[in-house]
């Protein structure tokens, strides 16, 4: 449905950027209030901007591949290189580069309007079905550029879970067996691909539903009647669900976009322990504005600050001793 | 409050739980208007709204009231079972079992014409919206119908079904002419009247969809138009059935389309050899008709029929309104599609 031009919203593609070559991004230098605020803040580098030839504002060198964390079994799965990212003429994602590890859950940190949702976002294509949105530079996922695997196919390996628990109107059942349902397109896809191509049915359908329940933590919790309406439960138990649901299709990488906002810090510690034991089966990003709950559950952390990354490293190191000064500034409560 | 704070001494402030609930309950009470406080233009807008209210449920009660009272007195069981027959004698002219299934048939055709293609169109204005000139022209075709006056709409029906091509929806005379009345070409004419309400209603309740509802769902990698049929469409059925409901009650109510589209014969004259079906091809009548024609303003000199029949009118609105909007809300506890609440942040239950 996705790839018909007709149906799918006006999304304006910008030619990714050749490595080696700098292709000047449409609105630099722009007399947006973006692009000035931008530029104020950083008045070192403004005059790479106005030349358009963009320099990456830290010494970021290729992100380090060598496993920082204590865990042994750290496989990168996604890479992001120098993504930009665009509403409209107004850019709120520039160059971000970043590897995306399974093993390990990676934080996106930043004051509120930094790009941190934007671009996790555009992890799984989602900004595609904003009107005006638009992307340039390369995401692979195993090696993959995303933009070459069909859209829902791509959903379906990197699932999200946003900022308020979005539970569809049906029961706890229906809610995780939707996701797991195949649907024709998608049945011929996996027939293709040599996977039985119906998805589980009945007892065995169930077995999936109750398994995601208990992987999410709410099956102790709604186990007993799993047809009671979703709308009904608190709102942690909701956003609990939304991650079995999320979980139930199997995803490879979860995105989470400030998945506890919305919650008191009972259900908010549930879900924390939650993402934390997931980080062995799936690659996990969290987007988050607390930086306690950064220190809780990352093992890497991103700074983003108005659109840049500023800063990417072990979560120890960026909230111990940071290497920027923006950085510094900002996890000792300086601004945000 | 008196008494809350009283009984604490300071062993018990700051913990909970260790004493028993208080003997008496103070409810909170919606507190009394007082319009003296009020400016002279609110107080008068404030009066003009209640004469309004009780000016309306007045005369609505005065119009049901003389239905039941008249419709009551002259309606004898028999009349809902015996054919109409043509008498100059009120006593004679039988019952009206006809206008009856007339009106339940042409309802259900026009219905069944109307329901799935305005949910259809409705979507797509809504959910699609593209080619946008296309939705554009279809949405003020559609707000045109819904201000055209039906007996445009039946004129129209009735020379375009009195086509040689379409002559399959109705009879054809032994000389050959289409009459192109049948309760499949009124039905075909009477789903205009109630597809712009069906429209209205079902962008109406899309609009009140949260936008995480299609995101979640596309978050799963599932289509727009799984999304569509699986999430949206679900959780709007009642959005959908009171469409359904005003539509249907404007394909009851209307009488031009009967008097040009379906002949308002005395009786149902099926057509064509297909059991079941053949009165689908045949002309017809309905209560609406049947009044009008019984009325003191019709030539059917049987003023007490067209009051029984009003009421009967009457009570099958009421019954198909109940029936559509239980069927729309569905079960409860199975298909809770109750209208969309957000989450509150930690609230339990």
């Amino acid at each position: 449905m996705n790839q018909d031009p007709r149906l799918a919203p006006p999304v304006r593609r910008i030619i990714p950027r050749q490595a080696g070559t700098v292709v000047e991004p449409r609105s630099e230098p722009a007399p947006s209030a973006a692009a000035a605020v931008a530029s104020a803040a950083q008045p070192a580098v403004e005059p790479g901007v106005q030349s358009g030839a963009w320099q990456d504002p830290v010494d970021m060198p290729a992100p380090p591949r060598a496993p920082t964390t204590t865990h042994s079994n750290v496989v990168e799965r996604m890479r992001l290189e120098s993504v930009w990212l665009a509403y409209g003429d107004r850019w709120v994602v520039r160059d971000v580069s970043l590897p995306v590890r399974q093993g390990e859950v990676l934080a996106l940190i930043g004051a509120s309007g930094s790009g941190k949702t934007t671009l996790l976002r555009s992890l799984n294509r989602l900004t595609e079905i904003t009107a005006g949105a638009a992307r340039a530079g390369h995401i692979t996922l195993d090696g993959e550029e995303i933009d070459g695997l069909e859209a829902n196919d791509l959903r379906r390996r990197i699932s999200m879970v946003f900022q308020q628990p979005n539970p569809f109107p049906m029961s706890v059942f229906e809610n995780v067996a939707y996701s797991l349902r195949e649907e024709r397109a998608a049945r011929r896809r996996r027939r293709r691909a040599g996977l039985p191509g119906r998805g589980p049915r009945g007892d065995q359908l169930r077995a999936s539903v109750v398994e995601a329940l208990r992987r999410a933590g709410l099956y102790d919790e709604v186990g007993d009647d799993l047809d009671r309406p979703a709308l009904g439960l608190s709102g942690g138990q909701q956003q609990r669900l939304c991650i079995a649901r999320s979980l139930a299709a199997g995803p490879e990488v979860l995105l989470l976009d400030e998945p506890c906002s919305a919650l008191d810090p009972i259900s908010t510690a549930t879900i924390e322990e939650l993402i934390v034991g997931l980080r062995e089966s799936v690659a996990v990003v969290i987007v988050t504005h607390n930086l306690q709950q950064a220190v809780r559950v990352a093992d890497h952390v991103a700074f983003m600050h108005l659109g840049e990354l500023v800063e990417y490293g072990p979560s120890q190191q960026i909230f111990e001793h940071p290497r920027q000064q923006r950085t510094r500034d900002y996890v000792s409560g300086a601004f945000g | 409050m008196e008494g809350a704070l009283n009984a604490t001494d300071s062993s018990t402030l700051g913990v909970s739980g260790a004493r028993k609930p208080p003997a008496t309950l103070r409810r909170s009470q919606r507190p009394r208007e007082r319009l003296a406080g009020w400016p002279i233009a609110d107080r008068v807008a404030w009066a003009a709204c209640w004469v309004v209210g009780v000016g309306v449920s007045l005369v609505t009660a005065a119009i049901v009231l003389l239905m039941a009272v008249k419709g009551i007195a002259y309606l004898h069981p028999a009349l809902l079972f015996e054919h109409p027959s043509a008498a100059v004698a009120q006593s004679q002219s039988g019952g009206f079992l006809d206008p009856i299934e007339g009106t339940l048939l042409l309802t259900a055709v026009g219905t069944a014409i109307a329901a799935p293609l305005g949910v259809a169109i409705a979507v797509w204005l809504h959910e699609y919206g593209r080619p946008a000139g296309l939705a554009r022209a279809t949405e003020s075709a559609i707000e045109m119908t819904a201000g055209g006056p039906s007996v445009l709409f039946a004129l129209f029906g009735l020379i375009l079904f009195a086509r040689p091509v379409l002559a399959f929806l109705s009879q054809t005379s032994a000389g050959g002419s289409v009459s192109g009345r049948s309760f499949l070409t009124a039905g075909a004419v009477s789903s205009l009247l109630a597809l712009p309400l069906v429209v209205g209603a079902t962008r109406e309740a899309l609009a009140q969809l949260p936008a995480r509802l299609r995101e979640a769902s596309q978050a799963l990698g599932k289509t727009r138009a799984r999304t569509i049929r699986k999430v949206l469409l679900p959780s709007i059925r009642p959005g959908i059935a009171a469409g359904v409901v005003l539509g249907m009650g404007r394909i009851i109510g209307d009488t031009a389309i009967v008097i040009f589209v379906l002949g308002a014969t005395l009786h149902l004259t099926p057509a064509g050899g297909l059991p079941g079906l053949s009165a689908l091809r045949g002309e017809g009548t309905t209560l609406t008709a049947y009044v009008r024609y019984n009325s003191p303003a019709g030539e059917g000199l049987a003023p007490n029929k067209a009051y029984a029949a009003a009421f009967v009118l009457m009570l099958i609105v009421v019954a198909l309104n109940f029936a559509v909007v239980r069927l729309g809300s569905g079960s409860r506890r199975k298909r809770p599609f109750a209208r969309w609440r957000p989450a509150r942040a930690g609230s339990a239950q």
